[in-house]
């Protein structure tokens, strides 16, 4: 009887490996998608937590595309490894503070450890030649299979025709005919596949699922890290810049302003790490102090500022409480912040 | 008496509060219930789909005071 073969797929959530199962399904082939969670996924915090978003639909695409495709998906933490991927990639970082071929060779290498782990033959991909500027060129795919050390155990069905053959193929586990030739930048090709496949719904394509190639999240990253002794992070340092206004006041001090209710019931929980402050006199959004005052006068600068932020910003005193991680509080009373004394390069 | 394990995902979000269901249920033998906690309205989709599609049922969603309260009894892997 013959062998029943298994691949385990890195889902992301996008349209590319949900075709790539797909086309392996279509070879006889037991599949099963893995996904790799770093603290960077876009979905989910930002969605879930702030109010205005809440008429979207909250699915984590990952578990959605695997429950399309019918297989098991296992979702990793990898959060800790990741840290070294991030402030050490050996390939250097893309157009922000993404480290796409690293972030690839690592998720490759976690599943290689996988499919010894639990018995599996091969992995597959959704990637695509030339489809990303980093990860996803000519000459760097074969760099993932090479560091990753998957080698030739690593399967890109998309784009199979535009590399050297495979394991599986040259084992005849997988048909070389049945796979795609895929390349380039267009989606046109995914598209077509996807409307053969009956796929309607699909997230966007790839490389949009991940805040390190966020512009305006590596703005916020990296002043971070320039206003710290090191650059070692914690996940809730990372998940905190998508929450809230930041303003750099100064290197040692950093103010996050709550945008609504549901940010600021989210930061609520933060209450016990950072100094907090909140509007007593009027409605208002909820500041957490990353970093600390030296002098009254930063004191008195993010008070003003916070107050700007109530509904108190058009009188002419605000009285805010600071409370401390200890849970002492202290009530301040101060003139708002007018809005041209905001300072543009405090903004994050 | 049947075996019930509750599991704090409070504060977690997305796809945290999956992730430790998913590695609490490693542990589990078919037939015992898990109920977990979470305050991120993501899990509310999200933990019964990692359920479908690893066959697990949902027998319980509730949600009280901004928490989601979720019970799971565990099938066989």
């Amino acid at each position: 009887m013959k062998q029943q073969r298994k691949a385990v797929a890195l889902i992301s959530g996008g349209l590319d490996s949900m075709l790539a199962v797909r086309v392996i399904q279509k070879q006889g082939i037991h599949v099963e998608g893995i996904n790799f969670f770093t603290g960077f996924c876009v979905e989910g915090h930002t969605h879930a937590i702030r109010k205005k978003h809440q008429h979207k639909q909250k699915r984590n695409n990952a578990l959605w595309v695997a429950e399309q495709l019918g297989i098991k998906l296992h979702i990793v933490d990898v959060v800790e490894e990741y840290k070294d991927i991030l402030l050490n990639p050996v390939h250097g970082y893309g157009k922000n503070v993404n480290p796409c071929l690293d972030c690839k060779t690592f998720m490759v290498k976690k599943a290689v450890e996988w499919i010894r782990d639990h018995d599996f033959d091969f992995i597959i991909t959704g990637e695509v030649v030339g489809q990303r500027p980093m990860s996803q060129r000519k000459e760097t795919m074969p760099v993932v299979a090479k560091e990753s050390g998957s080698n030739d155990l690593l399967v890109r069905p998309l784009s199979a025709g535009q590399l050297p053959e495979t394991l599986p193929e040259r084992e005849g586990w997988l048909d070389r005919k049945g796979l795609f030739d895929f390349s380039g930048r267009s989606r046109k090709p995914q598209m077509a596949l996807a409307a053969q496949y009956g796929f309607e719904d699909y997230a966007q394509p790839a490389g949009g699922c991940c805040m390190l190639t966020d512009e305006n999240y590596a703005v916020k990253l990296k002043d971070m890290w320039s206003n710290r002794p090191s650059r070692a992070y914690e996940l809730d340092d990372i998940i905190m810049l998508k929450m809230g206004r930041h303003f750099r006041l100064a290197p040692n001090l950093k103010i996050i302003i709550g945008r609504e209710e549901g940010e600021n019931n989210f930061m609520q929980g933060y209450k016990n790490q950072f100094v907090s402050i909140y509007p007593v006199s009027h409605n208002g959004a909820l500041a957490l102090v990353d970093g600390e005052f030296k002098s009254d006068e930063e004191l008195q600068t993010a008070l003003a500022l916070i107050a700007r932020y109530s509904q108190g910003k058009n009188d002419p005193q605000v009285t805010l409480c600071i409370r401390q991680p200890n849970a002492d509080e202290k009530e301040y009373t101060i003139q708002p912040m007018a809005v041209d004394n905001i300072k543009k390069q405090w903004i994050l | 008496m049947e075996n019930m394990i509750q599991l704090d995902a409070r504060r977690l979000l997305c796809p945290l509060p999956v992730i430790r269901t998913q590695d609490a249920i490693a542990t589990m033998v078919p037939g015992e219930t898990i109920i977990v906690t979470s305050t991120d309205p993501g899990a509310k989709a999200d933990i019964p789909a990692w359920c479908r599609i690893n066959g697990h049922k949902v027998i319980d969603i509730k949600e009280e005071d901004n928490e989601i309260i979720i019970s799971i009894k565990v099938a066989a892997g």
